[in-house]
């Protein structure tokens, strides 16, 4: 009997207490695809000057982000990152369903006129 | 003498330059971070360059801020049916897409049908097989109306369907094919009983059985029109032949791809980056002929210029496959360059039934955002 394994999720930050720019967080019951967006939003901060992941063991669903910064402690980096993710997703279904509508309206639209065209049609010959 | 002359050497800056443009990046440089050149052997400049710095000695700003992403970002839906959608995606980096691709293929929940309780099996298919094939049905019901059913948990209305299975084939009668609308919903839970060894049972009190339904899920608003039934009703099960009977209940469960396929929500999901075919040189007449000939999807099309000379155009470039039957041969790679757009993707999905393909994307960009929440959560 297979059961969802709710697993014990938590978050571990390997870092040096004298200095706090570079870190490594390890997620458990994670894999590729939070590390790889993760990975891409912190390139792209300016204050991070190196990050990577990786997956220590492909067995065990272990994930090592390791983030050096310009000075800033690399938790907040981090939660920035995660932050401007959660932005981004949420434009993006914003766009999508937006996209999705106005899909579905002109469809309708287009059906209606087909509609229209075929009943004007019939009156025509219906007169003559 | 040498020296001399190297004081006479003047310094100068490149962007004294008339023809470096300022604040963009030279075309070789915007061609590698924009586009994946496929050429004869191998693709080149795949990665995409994410370091905000990587332009940095240029004066270019490689970062994607929020607001520039929200401002270029678009979705175009091309087709959109009950079942599956084909849309695009402008603006977006791989790793994103390929972010709702896993989601969208593992980690969207849907009900299937987990636990089967055979009471009857002569059929020639063995029980283990059966209840695989009974598993790998597609249901049509909403996942986000049911719970999971943890190890703790009694099965109830809310995390539990039934449905029943009881098929026979009568002696004299030809063999008959069980199909998947012969599985009947049990709105109100098992019907078989559970034996209980209790001698101080009351036997007037109902009976025992492996769910334990406190109301009726007709009740519930959602299925009061619409039973829960397979999606297709003509997927093959088993086959009976004379005398032999199958009577079974399975008990369909909420769950994710990752732990089995048969919870995955999409028949599959998957994206391909826009394909850009340029002609490097003015290709004519035979030449022309010869490559619109060439291509198997017709990508490529031949305008007249009048006096007799034609000219090949690009006229459907989205429907390259990049078999690259247009840059084989001899210098054909010096006239046609065949490149994708790193930012553009084409995204299909083919759901399964359960839900639509609309709503299940709509689904894999929330899990994504629950995921990145938990993270911040889970450091602060």
């Amino acid at each position: 009997m297979a059961f969802l394994e709710i697993g014990l999720k938590e978050t571990i930050e390997h870092g040096s207490f004298t200095d706090n720019s570079p870190a490594t967080f390890s997620l458990t019951d994670e894999d590729h695809t939070i590390a790889n967006v993760v990975r891409f939003t912190l390139n792209q901060d300016p204050r991070v000057t190196f990050c990577g992941y990786s997956i220590p063991h492909p067995l065990e669903a272990r994930v090592n982000i390791i983030v050096q910064t310009t000075g800033d402690p690399a938790r907040e980096v981090l939660k920035d990152a995660c932050q401007n993710l959660m932005l981004m997703c949420r434009h993006v279904r914003c766009t999508f369903d937006k996209a999705v509508e106005d899909f579905k309206a002109s469809n309708v639209v287009k059906a209606m006129k087909i509609d229209s065209q075929d009943s004007s049609g019939d009156d025509s010959e219906e007169s003559e | 003498m040498a020296e001399g002359a190297g004081e006479e050497k003047k310094k100068f800056s490149i962007w004294d330059l008339p023809d470096v443009p300022v604040g963009q990046l030279p075309p070789h440089l915007e061609l590698q971070r924009s586009r994946v050149s496929c050429n004869k052997d191998a693709p080149i400049h795949t990665e995409s360059i994410q370091y905000s710095g990587a332009y940095a000695s240029m004066g270019i700003d490689n970062s994607s801020r929020l607001d520039r992403f929200s401002n270029n970002f678009r979705v175009e839906v091309v087709r959109l049916n009950e079942d599956d959608m084909e849309f695009d995606m402008i603006g977006i980096d791989a790793a994103i897409a390929n972010s709702f691709r896993r989601i969208l293929i593992a980690e969207l929940p849907t009900m299937a049908i987990e636990k089967v309780l055979i009471a009857n099996n002569t059929s020639i298919i063995q029980d283990e097989v059966l209840a695989h094939r009974l598993g790998l049905v597609p249901i049509r019901v909403d996942p986000r109306l049911f719970d999971y059913l943890s190890e703790n948990d009694q099965p109830n209305e809310k995390n539990t369907v039934v449905f029943k299975l009881h098929v026979q084939c009568k002696r004299g009668s030809p063999r008959i094919t069980v199909k998947s609308d012969a599985l009947k919903w049990l709105p109100n839970g098992s019907e078989l009983v559970k034996e209980t060894r209790n001698a101080t049972s009351d036997s007037s009190s109902k009976p025992e059985t492996y769910t334990y339904f406190g109301c009726s899920q007709e009740t519930i608003p959602e299925f009061v029109k619409n039973p829960i039934i397979p999606k297709y009703p003509d997927i093959i099960i088993a086959k009976l032949g004379p005398g032999q009977e199958i009577e079974l209940e399975a008990h369909a469960v909420k769950g994710i791809g990752k732990t089995h396929a048969k919870w995955s929500p999409v028949a599959t999901a998957w994206y391909r980056m826009l394909p850009e075919v340029v002609l490097l040189e003015d290709i004519e007449d035979d030449l022309a002929e010869e490559l619109k000939s060439k291509c198997p999807v017709n990508v490529f099309d031949i305008e007249d210029l009048g006096k007799g000379r034609r000219r090949a155009t690009v006229a459907r470039p989205r429907a390259c496959t990049l078999c690259r039957e247009c840059i084989r041969g001899d210098d054909w790679e010096k006239r046609v360059a065949l490149r994708r757009v790193k930012d553009h993707f084409i995204f299909t999905i083919e759901s399964t039934g359960a839900l639509p393909p609309e709503v299940l994307f709509t689904e894999a960009v929330k899990i994504l955002e629950d995921k990145c929440e938990r993270v911040i959560t889970e450091l602060s």
